[in-house]
């Protein structure tokens, strides 16, 4: 091989220079490897974001499948409609929509590979490179990463113990106005937030509605765990007030199953128009055979009295995690008490940096998703002092070993900071992490 | 011959481990071996008793993989495994170690100080830091003393970014390595031993698009240049191989292993550390020198092996046979 003078080397990537715009921010971290490590036994996880589906009763579900094949199997393993099958479409609103407040047409729904698909898609229809997207700070880190693809500016709005704060979202919008730019899309998780815990109440929900009419900005309302409130009460959607202002997705991941990937869109006309038809570009139909098996579950099998099983189930790991957390976690740090859902949003004493304590955490055999994962762009930043932890996968005993190692590892680096005087790793100026499926 | 690839393990670089394991098993089968793939766990052990392999290839990198815990563990067994000896890997891991060593057998290495966190927890943080700058200069790589993959490692141009690059560095591990940055190019040179004789292959020029060769520069294709053989003329690729040939025996290394140097602009190789469990991965350098030999991976690596089978087991204790 000549390499004299003026000859280039090799990236090791003969692709390299094909790639899309929006395929070059596509990179994995050290954060993301570190989650390999997070995986194994040895470590308790608290990162990961995995229901507890073992508790189904999966000696049922799988008699449901058997039969299902046995009998409609020339349907279950046939193309379907780019929309959704029908019966389950039926299912969805009159079962599924009214525990939320909403009572729309089957034809209003849209079923999708998971509502990670259907965030995807609106993306799609309604955002070109460069605009702008108002998010929570923070937000959950899969629509971050379904942004970045799409090369969206987002704008992070505060957040308090009720949610998004309506008074900075008004703030935004005409900031975002003054410099001549419009936000094209609201994306909120009202009820029992990822990654932070919280939810809004029904004056915050009213609130955020307002302004967002005030501005004709459409709210893409995301509702992967509105049925898990510990209190047994289902919040009202934002969609049960406001039809034609917002987009609500909801999935079957967390109140059946993540694996069968069944999730759904209900939106205005307009738009579910456009929706299907970019449905059907991307995948031609939503999985027949998933979406039968989910319509099976329903007609046959007391999902509801599943939901309440899930519901304690995490009730009793959500108290495990609080407890130990309030009997051993070091002076000065802080949480969200969820009242359904999955997280909390623990934040560090002092100036302690989640991200750049990592790699301690897993050599302590403990792991959690820094905040920095759960903000865009130059807003990373802002979630150095502050981790998600998750209660639903592992068992409240091992929940409480989490805690406590976690807690060791705080000690640590407030001993590293008061050596230092600083606890902060160097910011890595890195993309979105990309988060592997289990701790999104 | 059958063999097995240790990968994975608990280390901040298991992921690297994985890949590096999975593209040795494609290598090591394409080249017509019976190879398998474990990770190491609690069942390791159970599983090379109940089929007991010819030759162990230990991918693991990182603590346990590369400090030599897992090798001592393979000779108690008795089971044959390419590569360094357990003390030879904990001398070649612990980078002040090894450049004490290398010093000591005549090759340039960075001026350094190797202190753990709680030497500036007594002393004063700010005191020993400023002796490190009196003493030491600016700029100044700082590093974790036994690591990899560049994790936790920065370079340091003002005082001010002391502190936090100390931090950085304690998040890996107890001990940081605090070095004169020296400036120039970055060159990785694979030693390998055949035939009784140990080889340096063609060197492996390192240009990251950031300017350091951080763990993103390594593991995402494309955010480096590579020139396999190194742009170096033929004098000085001679001192880099000679650097790494004095490396690899000096430290006692066998098999294989890779010698990460800095040649300044008077053209002087300056030893920065030794691995001697290689990256293998899509982007690593060890593969890359082996194709600018003209070398196939697989077949080079079941050579490797099976010369370790014949060596046999390492005697640990009286009795063991070979």
């Amino acid at each position: 091989m000549d390499h004299g003078p003026g000859s280039t080397g090799s990236r090791l990537d003969p692709w390299l220079d094909s790639y899309a715009q929006r395929a070059r921010s596509m990179t994995a971290s050290e954060i993301r490897a570190l989650f390999a490590v997070a995986s194994r036994p040895e470590v308790v996880s608290l990162a990961g974001g995995m229901p507890f589906v073992s508790a189904l009763p999966l000696h049922t579900v799988a008699d449901a499948v058997h039969r299902l094949i046995a009998e409609r199997g020339a349907t279950a393993l046939q193309y379907g409609s780019g929309q959704g099958d029908v019966g389950l479409r039926e299912q969805i609103a009159a079962e599924v929509m009214p525990t939320v407040g909403v009572q729309p047409h089957p034809d209003d729904v849209v079923v999708t590979v998971g509502s990670q698909q259907a965030l995807d898609l609106v993306t799609r229809l309604f955002c070109d490179p460069g605009d702008v997207v108002i998010a929570e700070a923070p937000s959950y880190v899969g629509a971050l990463s379904v942004f970045a693809a799409y090369q969206v500016d987002v704008v992070h709005v505060h957040m308090d113990d009720e949610g998004l704060d309506p008074v900075a979202l008004e703030e935004a919008l005409s900031r975002l106005a003054a410099q001549g730019r419009r936000a094209k899309l609201l994306y909120t998780i009202p009820s029992f937030h990822n990654p932070a815990g919280v939810s809004q109440g029904p004056a915050r929900r009213s609130a955020v509605l307002a302004v967002a009419e005030r501005h004709g900005l459409l709210v893409l309302e995301d509702d992967p765990y509105g049925l898990l409130g510990f209190d047994g009460v289902v919040p009202r959607a934002l969609r049960a007030d406001s039809a034609d202002g917002v987009v609500y997705l909801g999935t079957f991941s967390k109140t059946f199953a993540p694996g069968v990937r069944v999730g759904w869109a209900v939106a205005p006309h307009g738009v579910r128009e456009k929706l299907v038809l970019a449905a059907e570009a991307a995948v031609l139909c939503p999985p027949a055979f998933s979406q039968l098996a989910v319509s099976t579950y329903l007609a046959e099998e007391p999902w509801w009295e599943q939901v309440k099983t899930f519901r304690e189930l995490y009730r009793e790991r959500r108290d495990a995690l609080l407890e130990s957390m309030a009997a051993l976690l070091p002076e000065g740090t802080s949480w969200t008490v969820p009242g359904g859902g999955f997280y909390s949003w623990v934040t560090l004493p002092s100036e302690l940096d989640a991200a750049a304590m990592l790699p301690r955490a897993v050599t302590a055999r403990v792991a959690y998703v820094p905040g920095t994962a759960f903000y865009s762009g130059a807003a990373r930043a802002d979630g150095r002092r502050s981790m998600r932890l998750s209660y639903c996968y592992p068992e409240p005993d091992r929940i409480r070993e989490g805690v406590r190692r976690l807690a060791a590892v705080i000690e640590q680096e407030l001993d590293l900071l008061s050596t230092f005087g600083s606890a902060h790793g160097p910011l890595a100026d890195a993309a979105v992490d990309v988060p592997t499926p289990d701790s999104a | 011959m059958t063999i097995v690839v240790l990968a994975g393990g608990l280390s901040h670089e298991r992921d690297v481990s994985l890949r590096s394991g999975r593209r040795v098993l494609d290598a090591l089968r394409g080249a017509g071996t019976e190879t398998r793939l474990l990770d190491v766990d609690s069942a390791l052990l159970s599983r090379l008793e109940a089929d007991r392999p010819s030759v162990v290839v230990p991918l693991l990198h990182g603590a346990s993989g590369e400090d030599g815990a897992l090798r001592d563990v393979l000779e108690l067994l008795g089971l044959p495994y390419l590569g360094s000896r357990p003390s030879a890997c904990r001398t070649a891991f612990d980078k002040p170690s090894a450049k004490a060593v290398v010093a000591a057998a005549g090759l340039a290495t960075p001026a350094s100080v190797a202190l753990p966190h709680s030497t500036f927890r007594e002393l004063g943080a700010s005191a020993v830091l400023d002796a490190i700058v009196g003493s030491l200069g600016l700029p100044l790589m700082v590093k974790p003393a036994r690591g990899g993959s560049s994790l936790g490692a920065v370079v340091v141009r003002s005082a001010g970014d002391l502190p936090a690059a100390m931090v950085g560095s304690f998040s890996y591990g107890d001990t940081a390595l605090v070095e004169q940055y020296v400036a120039g190019t970055e060159v990785a040179v694979a030693v390998l031993e055949r035939d009784g004789r140990a080889e340096a292959l063609p060197a492996v020029e390192i240009v990251p698009d950031s300017g350091f060769y951080d763990y993103t520069a390594r593991y995402v294709a494309g955010a480096t240049e590579f020139f396999a053989p190194a742009r170096l003329s033929a004098d000085v690729a001679e001192r880099c191989a000679q650097a790494a040939l004095d490396a690899h025996r000096a430290l006692g290394l066998r098999d294989l292993s890779r010698t990460d140097l800095i040649v300044d602009p008077a053209g002087l190789p300056w030893f920065l550390e030794v691995n001697v469990a290689p990256g293998m991965t899509e982007t690593s350098l060890f593969p890359q020198a082996v194709a600018a030999a003209g070398l196939d991976l697989g077949e080079l690596l079941a050579e490797l092996a099976a010369a370790a089978t014949t060596r046999g087991a390492d005697p640990r204790t009286e009795g063991v046979a070979g």
